[in-house]
């Protein structure tokens, strides 16, 4: 069949999955009074509808901020406008102020996951078909399996058409960024990167290798000749676009200091509820949430992410290329994830990213990785009664996946790129039985998570532990994560300048 | 050979995957009517004695289906009441509690594994799969694809609530063994099937003669002419034998509780008007239609008078009873004649002209769709009998490939209107394209080296259905006719779809008397 038809039927899919998983409930349906995350992306609508800009971030009268106060970058301001305006022309009683509080409808719901949906096939989808089909290397039809399977990724899809959230458009507009790069359109790619961090300032976890990748590429065309020009011009693209997206905010100094102070909210401790990062699972051993002072944590966490990042970053910036710029996406946005402070359990789709785009080169790992990051959001999952298409949209992704891709049978040390490192370091593998023991850990790993699924959901837990399970499913996903990201450094830090096949540009 | 074969079974393994997860995706949409009828037939059939089971009437939705049917709910409720035990209390009506509505979406998916052994049957069948280099290209595949995935028992099963899937497993597994040569093991199957459900009677016919013409008589004359000398008796005996013991096994009991005239009155209903409440699109939906454009004519040129028109005829199309205002009514017995007629040449033809197991299911798929065109209140989820038995010949012949690729789009479109709900509109629009897509590029593939399946007129008239969907789904609801001609969109819908489907009856008896063309396999071997 021809390439246009086996992408139209990949989209098809991931469409249909799309709109399926939202027939279900979604965060905080019918539980009142602060309901969920649906609720504050309906209540951004009717603030933003209904207030003048400047009093958007600020509590007044009209604002109440502990009532799901805008926390996010104008950007996501404007996008709730936008939906705001549509909104207005269906019902106007959906945002009317202060009236439409926990508003709930089925016609209301579907108009709310069309806005979605609607996104989706704006930004993210494009954005995901380009880069398979022209960046990815391999046949064609591992360009539809990459396809097929990023776009069946079942963690984005649970949170967005599911849970409630717009990750597809800051996703999407990072993924856009990438391909900018990856075809050496590197102002628009850096345009589109500074849209995503102006939607959503979790994009900061992808900022650093975009930073390193183009000083690097400056570096190497030479910093006083081409070189500086391009940075200028780069420079110049970031700063008008930034300016562009915060222009109603910045006229007045109050106004720029109150937004980012919405954006960071430093009082709101080092975790919340139960994530799979270091600190949270730190902390069923050692308080420290309650031993240290905020100021200490803060460092800690800003410390320790630094270090996290500094190898990936140093070797991006001496070897900017698209091979490495995707494996210093992933290490950076896992550092983040793990070390840095206030995350989010959604904030692994950040990481999730950069593993979709590493699904051609290293199947086995990638798959793992979203797999095990899907589950790590099991807790929340289950509060908003979405274990069902949990289970259904996790089981096809890793069947889909390992099969189109044959994953599990590229296993060995060369196809998990480890081979630069164990000629470094000496070790000398018997390969039949590295590849048995990855097979061995990969479905251990697989039915622990199973296991722990299905104990989550069925499973009353004993009295005196409340949080069991929630606690168990970050703590082994968190092992997961920590792993991981010593795997992908050593990929990115040990591959060699010889072995360069992988080299876009 | 071990690994060709291991690479059949995974792929037709995840395609079942593929599409069951699908079906499980569905379990939280919309369902209709249809789920309290066969939640009424669980809870009948599991507290009441077989005595009561076609008397019971608590519930409007009694129980209409052939004895099998009711022991397939028997045995289903069985494992009901560990789901939820008030689900099978007769006096809950319309009982749907999280729990009912999880084992109802379970039986219909794992009934369905009927369906997707009859489908791994059938893909034995079809000839032409020699080609291992391309697994996405050979026929078998696109068989697999075309039935397990089919959207018409997607949506109809699993959002609409039927099951179809498990009947129409029974039947494609009653062909493939017809194909296989095992025709007592096929006529067995089809004589379940029809103590399943009745409305497999209309292809009884096709049975019936290709059993005695090519199984019965043994061997024919050189010259093709009949020879009745080898009439095989035996044959005939076991097919009765086997026929008649189901039948026995299925309706003695009832005869024995001399209860035959009221299980026959509920299986045949004729109280029900010429059409069902959305018009099928059919000869009666063309018919109807000229009888209202016909009155309203009459009316503008005053040779009728308003007052003497039968009052429901100006809003028909939602009412059940429709009066013809112009044209002479209809009674069922013109539709059986209408229908014994519109399929007598397809059986006359492979009496005399018999193709084998292939002209067999040709003259299946004309007598699906005679019936369909011709019948008394006849369903459009009807259409499916002819669209799945016809997508085993699509895949062979260039010829059926085309009447496949009309059939099945207008078919399907037609069913869009049992899903009306909102949330349901995104599914069903997706599921449509997936598969129409994936017909058209994957047929086209598969007979590359000829020219386009279907001529200029043909895929204009089936681009037709996009601003007709457009028309009527998306712009009709925003404009003030919506509230005073509500019926306006079905009955557009099913006369622009009426046309499609009885084109492709007359191309299908165009390629039965003259003989399909298999002239790709030749080349491609």
């Amino acid at each position: 069949m021809e390439t246009w038809a086996v992408a139209s039927i990949c989209v098809l899919l991931g469409l249909t999955a799309r709109w399926t998983v939202s027939l279900n409930s979604y965060s905080g349906a019918s539980k009142a009074p602060m309901f969920g995350d649906y609720e504050a992306q309906r209540h951004w609508q009717e603030v933003t509808f209904n207030l003048p800009v400047r009093q958007w971030y600020f509590n007044t009268t009209d604002n109440d901020l502990k009532y799901w106060g805008l926390d996010y970058p104008p950007l996501t301001a404007f996008h709730s406008l936008l939906c705001a305006h549509i909104a207005n022309l269906i019902n106007p009683d959906w945002i009317e102020l202060h009236k439409s509080r926990g508003y709930e409808s089925p016609a209301h719901k579907f108009f709310m996951r069309a806005t979605v949906i609607f996104a989706d096939v704006l930004i993210y989808i494009p954005a995901v078909v380009v880069y398979c089909l022209y960046l990815a290397q391999g046949s064609s039809k591992t360009k539809s399996s990459a396809l097929l399977c990023i776009l069946l990724y079942p963690g984005l899809i649970l949170i967005d058409n599911g849970h409630f959230q717009y990750n597809s458009v800051s996703l999407g507009l990072a993924l856009w960024g990438v391909l900018g790069l990856g075809c050496g359109h590197d102002l628009l790619g850096s345009l589109a990167f500074t849209l995503a961090l102006s939607y959503k300032q979790m994009e900061l976890y992808h900022a650093l290798p975009f930073f390193w990748y183009l000083l690097g590429k400056c570096g190497k065309l030479g910093l006083t000749g081409k070189g500086l020009i391009l940075l200028v011009k780069i420079s110049l693209t970031v700063l008008v676009s930034f300016a562009l997206c915060w222009l109603p905010f910045l006229f007045d100094p109050q106004q720029t200091l109150q937004v980012i102070h919405r954006l960071f909210p430093m009082a709101r401790g080092l975790f919340e509820d139960k994530v799979a990062n270091v600190w949270c699972s730190l902390n069923i051993l050692v308080k420290i949430k309650t031993l240290l002072s905020v100021d200490t944590q803060i460092y800690l966490s800003f410390g320790t992410t630094l270090l996290a990042v500094l190898p990936s970053s140093i070797k991006l910036l001496m070897k900017p290329t698209f091979w490495q710029f995707r494996l210093a996406l992933m290490n950076s946005s896992l550092a983040f994830f793990l070390f840095s402070f206030q995350v989010h359990e959604k904030s692994i789709l950040l990481a999730a990213l950069p593993a979709c785009l590493l699904l051609n080169e290293l199947p086995l790992m990638s798959v793992w990785f979203l797999h095990t990051s899907t589950f790590s959001m099991l807790p929340l999952l289950l509060k908003d009664n979405l274990f069902q298409p949990y289970i259904i949209t996790s089981l096809g992704f890793i069947v889909f996946s390992l099969y189109l891709f044959s994953a599990v049978d590229r296993s060995s040390v060369d196809d998990l790129r480890l081979g630069p490192c164990c000629r470094l370091t000496g070790t000398n593998f018997l390969w039949f039985s590295f590849s048995t023991v990855v097979k061995l850990q990969f479905a251990l790993s697989v039915l622990t998570m199973a296991g722990l699924s299905f104990m989550s959901a069925a499973l009353e837990p004993p009295a005196k532990l409340p949080d069991l399970f929630p606690v168990l499913v970050s703590a082994c996903a968190c092992v997961h994560f920590l792993g991981f990201l010593l795997y992908f450094n050593l990929v990115q830090l040990t591959e060699s300048p010889r072995s360069d096949k992988k080299k876009i540009n | 050979m071990a690994a060709p074969r291991d690479g059949t079974l995974s792929w037709f393994l995840a395609l079942t995957l593929g599409v069951s997860l699908i079906k499980f995706l569905l379990i939280k949409a919309y369902h209709s009517t249809d789920f309290e009828v066969h939640r009424n037939w669980l809870a009948i059939t599991h507290s009441l004695p077989v005595s009561k089971w076609y008397f019971e009437e608590t519930s409007e939705w009694t129980l209409d289906y052939p004895p099998f049917f009711a022991w397939f709910e028997y045995g289903l409720s069985h494992i009901a009441k560990y789901f939820d035990e008030e689900m099978l209390v007769v006096q809950n009506l319309t009982y749907a509690s999280p729990a009912t509505i999880l084992f109802q979406r379970l039986s219909v998916i794992f009934t369905d594994l009927v369906f997707v052994y009859a489908v791994k049957e059938c893909c034995k069948c079809v000839q032409g799969g020699k080609r291992p280099r391309d697994i996405l290209g050979s026929p078998s595949f696109v068989l697999a694809v075309l039935l397990l995935w089919n959207f018409g028992l997607l949506i109809v099963d699993h959002i609409h609530f039927q099951y179809n899937g498990f009947l129409f497993g029974v039947f494609l597994l009653s062909v493939a063994r017809h194909f296989q040569g095992r025709h007592l093991e096929g006529a067995f199957l089809f004589a379940v099937l029809l103590n399943l459900k009745h409305i497999y009677l209309y292809i009884a016919p096709a049975y019936g003669i290709y059993l005695l013409r090519s199984f019965c008589l043994i061997q024919d004359n050189s010259d093709g002419s009949l020879k009745w000398r080898n009439f095989s008796f035996i044959r005939l005996a076991a097919l009765g034998i086997i026929v008649c013991s189901v039948f026995a096994l299925s309706f003695g009991p009832f005869l024995a509780l001399d209860q035959l005239p009221q299980v026959l009155s509920r299986l045949f209903p004729f109280k029900r008007g010429l059409c069902h409440a959305y018009w099928a699109p059919n000869f009666w939906a063309l018919y109807n239609a000229a009888d209202k454009a016909l009155s309203v004519l009459g009316i503008k040129l005053k040779l009728l008078d308003v007052a003497k028109l039968p009052k429901a005829s100006m809003t028909g199309g939602l009412v059940q009873e429709f009066q013809h205002s112009v044209l002479p009514s209809v009674s069922p017995l013109i539709t059986l004649i209408c229908t014994l007629i519109s399929v007598s040449p397809a059986l006359f033809s492979i009496w005399h002209r018999p193709c084998g197991a292939r002209g067999f299911l040709r003259c299946c798929v004309i007598c699906a769709l005679g019936s369909f065109l011709f019948g008394w209140h006849v369903h459009e989820k009807a259409i499916l009998m002819a669209i799945l038995p016809l997508s085993i010949l699509a895949v062979e012949s260039k010829d059926d490939a085309g009447v496949f690729l009309i059939l099945a789009t207008t078919g399907h479109l037609s069913l869009f209107p049992l899903l009306f709900t909102t949330p349901e509109f995104p599914i069903k629009i997706l599921l449509m394209l997936l598969f129409t897509l994936y017909s058209f590029t994957s047929l086209k593939r598969l007979f590359r080296p000829e020219c386009c399946l279907i001529n200029t007129v043909e895929s204009v008239y089936l681009s037709g259905l996009i601003p007709l969907e457009i028309f009527c789904e998306l712009i009709y609801p925003l404009t003030s006719w919506q509230q005073t001609f509500p019926f306006i969109p079905l009955l557009l819908t099913s006369v622009y779809c009426a046309f499609g489907i009885i084109y492709s009856f007359f191309r299908l008896y165009g390629i039965l008397l003259r003989g399909p063309r298999y002239t790709t396999k030749r080349k491609s071997h």
